[in-house]
């Protein structure tokens, strides 16, 4: 379109570059951290994975953002279905966005502070953190709940998938420097629980799969509809480069 | 849409004419559009002064149906916006245009202004053309930075709290004018609520009225283009109207169909991002936003949004507090001079001295790179002193510019009689 | 700068299909930014179906129960007061519920109602939103020597029957409205939902 100089090119594509590892960068902080694979729009995943958090987390994790109703719109349930399996609290109607039953003081004297709200957790830590953390518990009889955590140290939330996971316990680096804080080489298994290593991962897949669809409901809607647009907007840029080039042939 | 412009135009009869002799808003439409002649060689750079506007038209009619919904109150704002995103029906859409079109709106105006100092378009006689597009800028920095304080995350809270600080530096008063801008001894309920109605009309209404006076002094001197010849003083008459340039065309129908491929292109990007990465990675929605704002647990990175960024790490760099604050705003503040900085008699960098691109670029280089230094971290000492030399580089290019320019070291080539390229 | 022909046919196919496409490009872009005005998902959660139970309402006692903000009464007529209903048709503007607008089909009978003991009505004056009185005593009133019962409007005096039939020559233009309701149990309405299988 422009008989641009060169060294403007090579600009434009550094700038292009930078923004690029800018982008990187702003997400933060590069921890290991194993991707999640989540698929945001399987229906099955994002069902067990409701059924798991009502079952294990929606005791002390309100999802304050997220309605019954709409969970049952955009996870292929009826009204009964989700009101007879998911809703578990005495007074919760099909309108209303999923409580919890324990109060903030509850919470406080429990965990030293209260649950909190996970309806954005997906968005703020992301699926791959939360797959990692609902991974790193092990057993620590020096935490006030017995267990502690890899990714999140001194975490006041105890491991309440152990019976799927098991017992896991950590297995310290070997230091030359006897005051350097023990570092945690891996953490080992050593008392199976109700599933495998495998299905505990593909549950908790699925469990962070429906976190990530309670962050954003919208993302159902947003790619598949974005799919059209863009497809629109071909059709009428190319309607638009047609009629520029018939009029700029006036233009000598 | 005119098949072809008739510079002829009879007197309009009927209610056309009828409003025309009380109101002549129709031979002022067709002035400032079929009859305003625009040199035929801009290139791509010229895109983004309309597609700015198009930005402002976006942010203004979103944030209308945003303000719909939204609660300005510290106990409800961060709710409000999920609400939006969950409940108002297509309100996701509506907030992600919004904020998408922040982003964009910089991106946008950093190319225009670039473009600005490719082609010398601050030069005689556009200095005041150019004074008022900082002060939209300004303007500009302003509304970006009250939006980003309302959804009451933690990055909008600790945002307010840092940039608003910054005003705390100021010997003596400095204190007393961060307590008169918070309205309370700390960030709060009225900060959010003073924030909003500047943010939603005082600068919505300043914004406006910048643009009708930059537009209004561009349509009085007239667009620069990528040779900087001024095309009025070359040869009169073309196939359009007898006294218009020779080298000019009329902006209707021509640069508007040419505008509307600009557009589409331009809305294709917006719409993938809108659409697929709404969040942009984290760059235009930050994660720590997607937290309601606590004022006793700081996030571990407090970073502004990505176009701040540049102006953030000088600040960082700088070791004392106030020559901090004073650099940054000085980095700005510079830009309003440079039609006075810069003494060469050329516009166009095509036919300026071969330093002057190098410093360009380096200036460009350097403002690309504090930008990514500023949304970084900011604990690595050898990304300090980068970020140092970086800084003392962005303002060395209005040093060197001067010195160049005013003392007849540039080698200019000679600059053509006439526009030498159009597509 | 030679002149050359322009093709005006082409020029104007492409400036009517540019423009075309455009629009309904606006047209798609307009509809969210409409549709944004529709109650929310918030508003319809509030505004969902209501449940009452009415096991023990009396004959000639009247409830008020809240729905989207509107007052429904729910009452209990007795035999008397059915029986009255027919010998008022003369003197009501719309005895037999022609104007559909005022109550579902399944509603549109002589006692208005599903059950013909309970009444189910928006109790808001169909004049200018006032709530009328509920004057449920079949025996002569300061407003009317003739009185069967039914509802006063202290505002503008509009009558309406038991039935929410509204008189003639009273302000109010059209009988009360019978809300979507349904019988879940024998004793437990619910107002905001129609009964299976009618619309």
């Amino acid at each position: 379109m422009t008989k641009a100089t060169s060294p403007m090119r090579r600009l434009a594509l550094l700038l292009a570059g930078l923004l690029v590892s800018a982008a990187g960068f702003a997400a933060g902080p590069a921890l290991d951290l194993e991707p999640a694979n989540t698929q945001l729009g399987n229906r099955a995943m994002m069902q067990r994975g409701a059924a798991l958090y009502m079952n294990y987390c929606a005791g002390c994790h309100s999802l304050q953002y997220l309605r019954y109703s709409r969970l049952a719109a955009d996870l292929g349930l009826t009204e009964e279905q989700v009101m007879a399996n998911l809703a578990f609290l005495p007074d919760a109607r099909f309108g209303d966005a999923i409580g919890v039953s324990m109060s903030k003081e509850q919470g406080t004297a429990l965990f030293g502070k209260a649950p909190p709200d996970l309806s954005l957790v997906a968005r703020s830590r992301g699926v791959d953190w939360l797959y990692g953390f609902l991974k790193s518990f092990y057993a620590d009889p020096t935490a006030q709940t017995g267990w502690n955590n890899k990714l999140l140290a001194n975490a006041s939330m105890p491991h309440v998938l152990w019976e799927l996971q098991g017992t896991q316990e950590a297995r310290f680096a070997t230091s030359d420097d006897p005051r350097a804080e023990p570092v945690i080489e891996k953490l080992e298994l050593v008392q199976a629980g109700v599933l495998s290593p495998a299905q505990y991962d593909a549950a908790l897949r699925d469990l962070v799969t429906f976190l990530e669809y309670a962050g954003e409901p919208a993302a159902l809607k947003r790619q598949s509809l974005g799919v059209w647009v863009l497809l629109y907007l071909a059709l009428f840029t190319l309607l638009a480069w047609l009629l520029k080039r018939e009029y700029w042939k006036d233009v000598h | 849409m005119a098949a072809s412009p008739n510079p002829a135009t009879p007197p309009a009869k009927g209610l056309v004419g009828w409003i025309e002799q009380r109101l002549p808003i129709f031979s002022f439409t067709r002035a400032h559009t079929s009859e305003y002649y625009a040199p035929k060689n801009f290139n791509l750079w010229y895109y983004f002064g309309s597609l700015a506007l198009l930005v402002l038209v976006n942010q203004i009619v979103t944030g209308i149906f945003l303000t719909m919904h939204f609660k300005p109150s510290a106990a409800e704002a961060f709710g409000s916006v999920e609400y939006i995103m969950r409940d108002v029906d297509w309100g996701w859409l509506i907030r992600y245009m919004h904020s998408t079109g922040a982003s964009l709106f910089f991106v946008v105006v950093y190319l225009h202004m670039f473009r600005g100092l490719m082609y010398g378009s601050y030069k005689k006689p556009r200095e005041l053309l150019w004074v008022i597009g900082m002060f939209i800028y300004l303007a500009l920095m302003a509304e970006a930075f009250l939006g980003y304080v309302l959804p009451w995350g933690q990055m909008s809270g600790w945002g307010a709290q840092v940039i608003i600080s910054l005003f705390g530096a100021i010997p003596g008063i400095g204190e007393a004018l961060v307590e008169f801008i918070r309205g309370d001894y700390l960030i709060s309920d009225a900060t959010l609520n003073r924030f909003f109605a500047l943010h939603v009309i005082a600068l919505p209404l300043v914004l406006l009225l910048l643009v009708v006076l930059h537009l209004g002094a561009l349509h009085t001197v007239g667009s620069n283009n990528p040779d900087g010849v001024e095309i009025k003083k070359g040869p009169v008459g073309n196939r359009w109207s007898a006294d218009a340039p020779a080298d000019g065309i009329p902006f209707h129908p021509y640069y508007t169909v040419k505008d509307l491929v600009g557009v589409g292109f331009f809305l294709m990007i917006a719409a993938f991002i809108i659409f697929f990465e709404p969040t942009f990675g984290g760059m235009f929605l930050e994660k720590d936003n997607f937290v309601p704002y606590d004022p006793l647990v700081t996030p571990e990175h407090i970073v502004p949004v990505w176009y701040f960024t540049p102006y953030y790490a000088m600040l960082r760099v700088v070791p004392d507090k106030l020559l901090g604050v004073i650099v940054m705003f000085a980095a700005i503040a510079v830009l309003f001079l440079l039609p006075w900085l810069d003494r060469s008699p050329v516009r166009s960098w095509r036919y300026r001295g071969g330093l002057y691109k190098l410093a360009l670029g380096i200036f460009a280089l350097s403002f690309v790179w504090l930008g990514k230094i500023g949304g970084g971290p900011g604990t690595d000492p050898v990304e300090t002193q980068i970020g140092r030399l970086l800084t003392v580089l962005y303002f060395g290019f209005f040093v060197f510019l001067f010195v160049y320019t005013h003392f007849g070291f540039e080698k200019t080539r000679p600059v053509p009689e006439r526009v030498t390229t159009h597509d | 700068m030679a002149e050359h022909s322009v093709n005006q046919g082409r020029r104007r196919f492409l400036t009517a299909t540019t423009t075309v496409v455009g629009g309904v490009g606006v047209a798609f872009l307009a509809a969210p930014f409409l549709k944004s005005w529709q109650p929310s998902a918030r508003a319809q959660a509030a505004g969902a179906p209501v449940q009452i139970d009415i096991s023990r309402l009396e004959q000639g006692q009247l409830i008020i129960m809240s729905w989207r903000g509107l007052p429904v009464w729910v009452f209990r007529r007795s035999p008397e007061m059915l029986q009255a209903l027919p010998s008022l048709d003369g003197n009501l503007r719309d005895p037999e519920s022609r104007n559909s607008d005022q109550q579902p089909a399944y509603a549109a009978n002589p006692h208005r109602a599903i059950r013909p003991e309970i009444a189910v009505y928006v109790g808001i004056c169909t004049h200018l939103g006032c709530s009328p009185t509920f004057v449920p005593e079949l025996t002569p009133q300061p407003f009317d020597a003739d009185w069967k019962g039914g509802f006063f409007c202290p505002c503008h005096k509009s009558r309406f029957d038991l039935a929410g039939r509204v008189y003639s020559g009273v302000p109010a233009p059209t009988n009360l409205p019978v809300p979507p309701h349904r019988f879940i149990t024998d004793t437990l309405i619910e107002v905001g939902v129609d009964p299976e299988g009618a619309a």
